[in-house]
Order: C-alpha cells, then structure tokens, then sequence
C-alpha cells in the first residue's frame, strides 16, 4: 500500500556506482508499510496484552522478577554510554576517548568480586546460561593446565536445565545427584559418585526448592579432594548478598545474573548479563580482554593472556546491562544489599507460612527467597498448578513458576522479592487462599480461568503438529 | 494398560517377537501417559543398526521429551511413518497400530531378558509410588 | 532504603505474623558462612548516582565521527524507537511462559521471526540469541546435528572476532574446524572446494565479509549440498535492503548481528543475534521459537513452541544452553523494520552503498591512497591500502575528532597499511570531505 513510517534522509551525494546486477536482491523484502502512528498504536496494543513487574506482582520463581529503577534506563541513554562504538579502545588513542565506560566495567568487577568474596571477574557472558558456559570451559582449561583427564560434571537433580546443557555443550558428561530428604543435595550419594573423573560440580545455593543447604561447605571440600572444582549458580544470589560470600562457602566459579540480583530489567526474555567471577587460581584463564587499571590512574583493556580461554563474547560484555546493574548497586551501598537478602527472605516466609495450610508445603522449614509448594491436594480435585496459575491471572497476579523443580509435584515455586510490600504479598495470599477453597467447592471455576485475557488457553499440542512459526 | 503377549524394559518400551526373529518394539501405555500429547517423533532409518540400550529415537511433547531405547540389538527392518502423520494413534492403540520400528534381533538373548508383563507391572507401581 | 517496600515497623509486624524473628530467617546459614559488613561505599543518592555517571559519561567520546564498523555500525534510529521500546510493559516482563498475559510479546516475536524470514528469504527463525558471534557458533553447532559430522570449513575472511570466538567454544570438542584464507580479499573457491568432503558438515562464509566486499555464494552452497554439507552464511541485516539474500543463494543456516537495526552501539552490547534456516530443519535450531495458536474459543494467540528442543525440558540433550534470549532487541530490531518498512529500509541501504562509493572515490583520489584489494563490488565498507602504517594514521586523526577505521593488522598479518572504512546513511557528504581532507595531511 506504500505507505511510509520515517522518512530516510535525502542523498547528499551521486549514485556513481551501480552495483553488479547478480550481487542485488530482486525485489525489495515484504516489510510492513505503515505510517508512524500505524505503528505506534500497533505496539502500544501489543505492550497492553503484557503483564511486566510495572504491571503486577510477577512472583515467578527463580526469576527474581523485583523492581527495575527507571534511573537506571536513564543512565543508559546517555549519549556517552548509549553512542560509544566498542572498537574505540582498540584502535591507538581509542582508549583515551573510553575511559568512563572502561572505569564503570572495572568498578563494577572489583564491586562483584567483593560482594562473593572471588578474585577476579569476567563482564562478558551476556547471559545466566552464557555465564555457566563461560565457566565450565574455565573448568576445563584449568583441568587441562594441569594434565588431568576429566569427564564428568556433577549436577543436583533439582538444577535449573541450563546447567547440564552447559556442562554438556562444553564437552563434559553430566551426572546427575539425588536430593536427600531435606531437599538438599545428597552427600551420601554424591561421595559414592567422587572419582578421578570428576571436573568439578555445579550447585545452586540457596537451590531451587529456596533451601540453604547446611553441609554446602563439605560439598566443596569433597569435590575439591578429587582435584575438582565446585561452582556456584547465582541464580539464586538475591537470597544471600550481602550476607554469605559463596567463595567463603568453598566455591571456585561462580556467575551472577544481573538481571536478577542487580535488578536490570528483563526485557520479555533478555538481554541480560551472566557475569562469572573465579578465585586466584583461576584467574588466568578468564576470557581475553580483561579492564586493568594502570599506575597512572587510567584503565586500559589487556589482551596478553596466554592461558585464557579466548574470547567468548564480541567486546566486554552486555555494557548496557552492567551499567544499569552498577548504577544500582551504587544507589544501594553496602547496607542496602544486606537488607536486600533480609527483605526477599522474610516476603518468602512470610507467604510460605501463610499459605501452607492451604496448599502442600513439602518441604516446611524456613525458606530463603523462594517458597515451593505443590498443587498436589488440588490435583485430587482435578485442579492442578496450571489451573491455580491461570485463576491467578484473573486475580491480576503473574503465576508463580510451575512444574519446576521436577522433583516436586504439581510444583508452584513462589518468589515475591524485597521490592515487595506487604500489601502486595496478602492480596496474592488472599486470592491463593480463596483458589484453594474454590478448588473445594467450585472446581470448574478454577479450571475455566483465565476469562479476563485477550485470548484463553492456546493449544499448544496443535501449535506444534501444525507449525506456523512465520508468515512468509 | 499393559499388554501381556508383551516383554518390556526399564525404560518402558514394550517387544514383542514375530515370527523369524523379529522384534516390534514401542512405548507403553504407561510412558504415553506420562508424555501427554505426543507431537513430534524421530526414528531411526531403516537398515540402520540399533544397540540394546542405546537411544534409536525421540518422542516429544509439547511439555516432554523422552528418549527411545532399543529393547535389543540389531538391523532396523521397518519404521512406522503412520505415527508422525497421526501421533495420537500412540495413545489409541499403543501396542499395535503405534508400533514404533521393527528389528532384526542379532541376540535372542537380549530378547529373553526383558521383563514379562507381570514384572513390568510391578515396576510400574513402583515408580508411581 | 531504596527499592525495598516494607518499613521496620511492617517488617515487624510481618515476623509477628508468622511466629519468626529477623535471626530465624537466616537460622539455616551457619555463623562461621556468614561475611561481616561489605567493603564497599554506602548508598547513593538517585541525584548523587546521576551526577557521577554523568561525569563518567562525559570521559567518552560523544563528538567523533563515526567511520569505524567492522560488524557494528552507527546507523540512524528514528525516535519512535525508543518510546515503544521503553513501553515497561515490554522491558520489566519476563519470558512468555503464561501465553495468556504475554500475547505482546509473543506477537512480537511472532512478527519478527516472519521479518526475518522475509529480509534473509528463509522459512524459519528463532526468537533472537545474543550477538552475531554466538548466533554463528549456534550454527555452526547446528549443522553438526543436522549431518551428524564434525568438519566445518570457515572463510577467513569471516569477521575475524567472530573466528575466535567460534575457536574459544570448540576447544574442548571433537570437531575439526579448518580455516581457508582468503583469495585477494573473498572467500577461496579452490581451497574450499578442496577441502570440501563427505566429512564436512557445514562452509561458514559471511556477506559482505569482513573486509566489506560483497559475494554471491550460490556455487559454494551448491557445492557443499553436493557433499551433504551445508552453507552457514552470516550477514549485515542492513545490506538485505537491496544486496541478494542468503535465500536465494541457497544458504541452509543464515546468522547475523542485529545491531545495525536500530540497537545503539552501547560500547558492545546488549546486541541481538539473529538466525534462520529451512523448514526442514527448524527442529535442530537452537533458541525459543514462537508458533501460532488458536484457543479454546478458535481466538488466534501465540504460544512458545517446540519447546522439547530446549534445556529446560532436554537439559543435557537439549539443542543449546541458551535460557534468556535478547527479546527486547529484537522487538526493537522489528520496530526499526516495522517504521522503515519495505521502501525504508531499501533507502538506507541504497544511502550507505552510495556514501561509501563516494568515499572511495575521494580517499582513493589521495596521492598514496589505494584500494587494497582487486574486487571492487563493496557494500558499505573498505580496505585502503595507506603509504603508511594504518594505526598510527588512526590515532593522528581520532586525535582531530575523526574515527576514520580499523587497522586491519590487528587480525590479518601483514595487513600493517590497510584500513577498514565504514560509511553509514548518517555520515555527510561534508563529514566524508573532511575525512579526505584530514587523511591527507596527516600521510
């Protein structure tokens, strides 16, 4: 139809070269053809049939959906962060003309590696997973540095997806460690699976049940006795910052998500930021290039790093993302971290309590940031944890993560975080409670939601027999 | 349900031996169930050879994905193609039209040691419990 | 306290609640695990955190002129942009695992993955990955699942930061990665085909190259279908406004840097990876991919689907350990397409083709100044061949506020002279002209 959103700047020069014919598309790419507004008013809609942290309570487990400060979108917008071309310090006097953004990647590395307790961090993994990646391939350099012949990685059976996936895809085997009653990890299992082969093992602490595990510190020393490394998942950081140092615990690697501890947002599924930080030891393999501080003051980027495992990211990381992260733990401080963790810790409680005589607490004692509970005496009524997270939905709440950890049934994982008030956290205790009478009483009622959406439960069994992934 | 002209393994396929040393393999009634919706499926192609216990396709859900493990060794004589086009026929008739490949048995001991339909029964109980 | 709701006295009351005290919550935490206070300054200000990141900001380049690319570029990015983009809506929701409160971003998706489709001529793509980089070593894994071989054969004149990267990942692999060196600037047609055999699983080749010139690989993609192999080609998403696509070359897996897509520089990231393939083998693509849905009312929606790819159902079998994606840039990659639209973007990239041409004739119109390679079909990027080292001709003209290229020699060897010159749709005629006044002075 021809129309046009922005108007494209008018040439100021010839078309003196006409490309070769056989080298041009031959008609231009069925792109939208709409006017501005056309266009605004379509994402506005769409923006509409969102739910974000801005929206509603999004008590998502795992995902530490907290609070995103609007100055730290700000920041990120100023031209002298938003407009820098990442080759700059590459080139001679390039360096001179980064300085901010190379001081910000280095405070806010020696920042992390006071806050875990580690000797030295890498910005770059763009990503949790990436930074699981990053990590194991440190493992691996470092088993290699030393001629040992490693092929397992040992992983909880409670873990997020992506640490087996990484393991795997950094070429390690995965062996997978049973839970012991408590939920914790196994030690009587897991020292039945120590032997030489052993690269090391990746645990989540507090993991994903929300549970501090008490004998974390005799999990590192057994992997550590194997010549193994222990890593840490931070995924779950935001229930300890400011108050336990996982390198203090024992642990060699450890990735952070910034995106969730350091409260940048999440954007419908990224970017984010997976910086790892490692002990001394370990600090000559951290990727290629790493901020150094010169005696003159100035910060420059070092690439002379024989034993590293080579770059893994294009420049130094999702900058961006650090920057909204660092503008965060600056507005924080030290006690404000510490009351980060107190806060997260007490709204789990505080929900895990006044929930469990409605729901099955399985495991009851005090949780970190998380609460899990299983949907399953709801089962027995034919309402099940999909059916508790769509009635949420009608309640105006964003469901809790289900069906994970798979090692509890009918799984509802609950994290409010500190951002939350207490207002907040009994409305969604009010609507829990008033879905687990209906579940009594009224079944149907529950297993009909959601009625308030744009759309009601999709058929995802069709979607992909009938796959329709583009229109073309 | 279990099928009980059936022999099983572990990890819930069902075999059955034809004639001239055949064996149809599938998926229980019971690993259908635990899948839900099957949607996708990818086997092996025929004249391939298959170890016992070792992977010869996936059957996905939309939620699952699991693993099909050769109950025996040996040539990959036929793959039902039926199943991908209708993948619901697995929940309808899991031991007979939702045969999943046929193999040419190199050791009819492999056959010999699965478990009768009475055990797998039991482990079945089991692992709901 | 910033960012934390609760007042001491509503703590207190919530504890009271629930029967605890503030030491009960951490009961579970040994004393000897805990750290005393940490060593790091106190709270700041919202105005006091403004001023110094200000200040900070303001230690970096904000008024050089922009001819350094080398992947990244400095593309104009309209303002509607930003406004939508910054919709909280979008940016503080996570990934769209309840389909029913995340049709926004599920459509979203949906649209861009058909964008894709439509700009590189393919049939399928995912939902975004992070950088050009890592899509290229996705693909590069990719094709290996889909061959079941473990061969690839990469160009070297494939954007050198991505080849170490690709290097850094395979380390621990069983995979033989053997690089061809570049013909007089393109990829080696003889050397590849040399080494194309039954064992290769995929010939990784990008358009335009490194080096800005531009290709049309339709003989190394029907070479490589010869041998079961397939053709990965990534590519400049901006050059597919008029340069032929992938597509219709017939590439199987098509990757790229979506940055020049309305996404600023940010001094490396966050960026947007992007990828796309054949229908037949959407199944071994890594990453989230959004499908069309109906539901229980025959409504169309938009869910998540063939999820059982992925690590959080396949975990140590899964396609990739890739979780979070880089949704937000590549819903700002489809509001940029969305307001260029098909005449748009064809405009820009005819604008950078012919501000680079006009460059060329005036760099090269320098005394000592030379093309350095024979191919002169280039894109928006160049390799001048200087009378001199090209670094220290950088450095003497960032020094007069012009960011005039790469040197070349930092990734190929005996490449000291060359520079590599960009020149986007923002760059004047004026801008161009003190350029070539500039370098002249300082040779």
């Amino acid at each position: 139809m021809g129309r046009r959103g922005v108007r494209v700047a008018a040439s100021d020069v010839p078309t003196s070269i006409h490309l070769r014919r056989s080298y041009l598309r031959e008609r231009p790419a069925a792109l939208p053809e709409l006017s501005e507004l056309d266009v605004v008013r379509h994402f506005t809609e769409l923006s509409r049939r969102n739910f974000g942290v801005d929206t509603s309570f999004y008590p998502l487990g795992s995902c530490t959906m907290k609070y995103n400060p609007k100055v730290a979108e700000r920041i990120a917008s100023y031209p002298g962060f938003a407009h820098l071309h990442p080759l700059l310090p590459q080139l001679r006097m390039g360096g001179i003309l980064t300085q901010g953004a190379l001081e910000v990647l280095y405070e806010m590395e020696r920042l992390l590696c006071e806050i875990v307790g580690m000797a030295a961090f890498t910005m770059q993994p763009l990503a949790g997973a990436h930074g699981e990646l990053t990590g194991i391939m440190m493992m691996a350099a470092y088993h290699r540095h030393r001629r040992n012949h490693k092929t397992t990685v040992l992983i909880a059976d409670s873990a997020h997806g992506t640490n087996p996936a990484s393991a795997a895809i950094a070429g390690y085997t995965v062996a997978s460690v049973p839970s012991d009653a408590q939920g914790g990890m196994d030690v009587q299992a897991l020292k039945g699976m120590l032997n030489d082969q052993v690269a090391g093992l990746m645990l989540t602490c507090p993991n994903t049940l929300g549970l501090f595990n008490p004998n974390v510190r005799e999990i590192c020393d057994l992997i550590h006795s194997v010549d193994g490394l222990a890593y840490y998942d931070g995924a779950n950081l935001n229930a300890i910052v400011g108050k336990v140092k996982p390198a203090d615990l024992g642990f060699d690697i450890v990735h952070l998500n910034l995106h969730k501890t350091f409260a940048t947002p999440h954007g419908s599924g990224g970017p984010g930021s997976g910086p790892v930080g490692v002990v001394e030891k370990l600090a000559e393999f951290l990727p290629v290039s790493t901020v150094i501080k010169r005696s003159d003051g100035t910060y420059a980027l070092e690439y002379d790093r024989p034993n590293s495992i080579g770059y893994i990211a294009p420049f130094y990381g999702n900058f961006g993302i650090i920057l909204r992260a660092y503008v965060y733990i600056l507005m924080l401080g030290r006690e404000g971290l510490e009351r980060v963790a107190e806060n997260a810790v007490l709204n789990a409680n505080y929900v895990r309590e006044k929930l469990k005589d409605y729901y099955h607490l399985p495991y009851p004692q005090v949780c970190k940031h998380e609460c899990v509970f299983s949907a399953a005496r709801q089962a027995e009524r034919g309402v099940h944890a999909l059916d508790i997270a769509k009635a949420l939905i009608d309640r105006g709440f964003h469901p809790p993560t289900m069906y994970f950890p798979t090692t509890v049934k009918e799984a509802l994982m609950i994290e409010p975080t500190e951002t939350e008030s207490k207002e907040t956290l009994d409305a969604f205790i009010d609507a829990m409670i008033e879905i687990a009478r209906l579940a009594e009483t009224h079944p149907e009622q529950i297993t009909a939601a959601p009625t308030t959406t744009p759309v009601g439960r999709l058929d995802e069994t069709a979607a992909a027999r009938n796959l329709n992934i583009a229109s073309l | 349900m279990i099928d009980k002209a059936s022999r099983y393994a572990e990890t819930h396929e069902w075999a059955r031996l034809e004639d001239g040393g055949m064996v149809v393999v599938g998926l229980s009634s019971f690993a259908i169930e635990q899948l839900g919706d099957v949607v996708y499926m990818e086997l092996p192609a025929v004249g391939g050879e298959v170890t016992k216990g070792e992977a010869l396709g996936v059957v996905e859900s939309v939620k699952a994905a699991a693993d099909v493990y050769a109950p025996v060794g040996g040539k990959v004589a036929a793959v039902n193609d039926a199943v991908q086009g209708d993948p619901d026929v697995l929940k309808r008739d899991a031991y007979g039209a939702g045969w999943l490949v046929k193999i040419e048995a190199a050791d009819p001991k492999e056959y010999e040691a699965l478990m009768l339909a009475d055990a797998y029964e039991k482990f079945v109980q089991n692992q709901e419990q | 306290m910033p960012f934390i709701a609760n007042t001491e006295q509503q703590r207190q009351e919530m504890l009271d609640a629930i029967g605890l005290t503030a030491a009960d919550l951490f009961s579970d935490v040994d004393a000897s695990m805990r750290c005393g206070p940490l060593d790091m300054p106190a709270g700041m200000s919202e105005q006091a955190v403004r001023a110094r990141l200000a200040e900070l900001a303001g230690k970096n380049s904000i008024n050089l002129t922009c001819f350094l690319g080398g992947g990244f570029y400095d593309h104009f990015i309209p303002a509607a942009v930003g406004a939508l983009i910054g919709r909280s809506e979008f940016y503080t929701a996570y990934t769209p695992y309840q389909p029913e409160i995340s049709q926004g971003t599920l459509q979203a998706i949906y649209e861009y993955q058909s964008a894709i489709c439509r700009l590189t001529d393919m049939q399928a793509a995912n939902a975004s990955l992070y950088d050009g980089g890592t899509a290229l070593y996705e693909a590069m894994m990719m094709a290996l699942r889909v061959t079941d071989r473990n061969k690839i054969i990469i160009d070297d004149s494939v954007n050198p930061i991505y080849r170490v990267m690709i290097h850094s990942y395979t380390r621990n692999l069983k995979i033989e990665l053997v690089e061809t060196k570049n013909a007089d600037g393109q990829a080696d047609r003889e050397a590849i085909l040399k080494l194309l055999d039954d064992k290769t699983a995929g010939v990784i080749v990008q358009n335009p190259n490194f080096f800005g010139l531009i290709d049309d690989y339709s003989d190394l993609a029907e070479a490589a279908h010869a041998k079961g192999a397939l053709l990965i080609c990534s590519c400049y998403p901006t050059s597919l406004g008029i340069l032929k696509t992938p597509g219709a070359m017939g590439a199987d897996i098509v990757t790229g840097e979506g940055q020049s897509l309305g996404l600023p520089m940010s001094f490396g990231g966050p960026y947007l990876g992007f990828m796309a393939t054949r229908s037949k083998y959407v199944r071994k693509m890594p990453g989230r991919i959004v499908g069309e849905a109906t539901d229980t009312e025959g409504r169309r929606g938009f869910v998540l689907t063939l999820q059982a790819r992925e690590q959080h159902i396949r975990r140590d079998k899964a396609t990739s350990n890739v979780c979070t994606n880089e949704a937000l840039c590549a819903l700002t990659a489809l509001v940029y397409l969305s307001l260029l639209g098909r005449e748009g973007l064809r405009e820009t990239a005819q604008l950078c083709a012919d501000k680079a041409s006009y460059a060329y004739q005036k760099l090269t119109a320098i005394k000592g100044v030379r093309p350095y390679f024979r191919a002169k079909w280039f894109f928006n990027e160049m390799v001048l061949d200087l009378p001199c080292e090209a670094s220290g001709v950088i450095g003497r003209l960032i020094e007069k506020g012009i960011a005039a290229g790469f040197p070349l020699s930092r990734y190929y060897e005996g490449m000291d002279n060359a520079i590599l010159i960009a020149v986007t749709e923002k760059r004047t005629k004026e801008e161009i002209g003190v350029l070539a006044e500039a370098l002249e002075a300082v040779l």
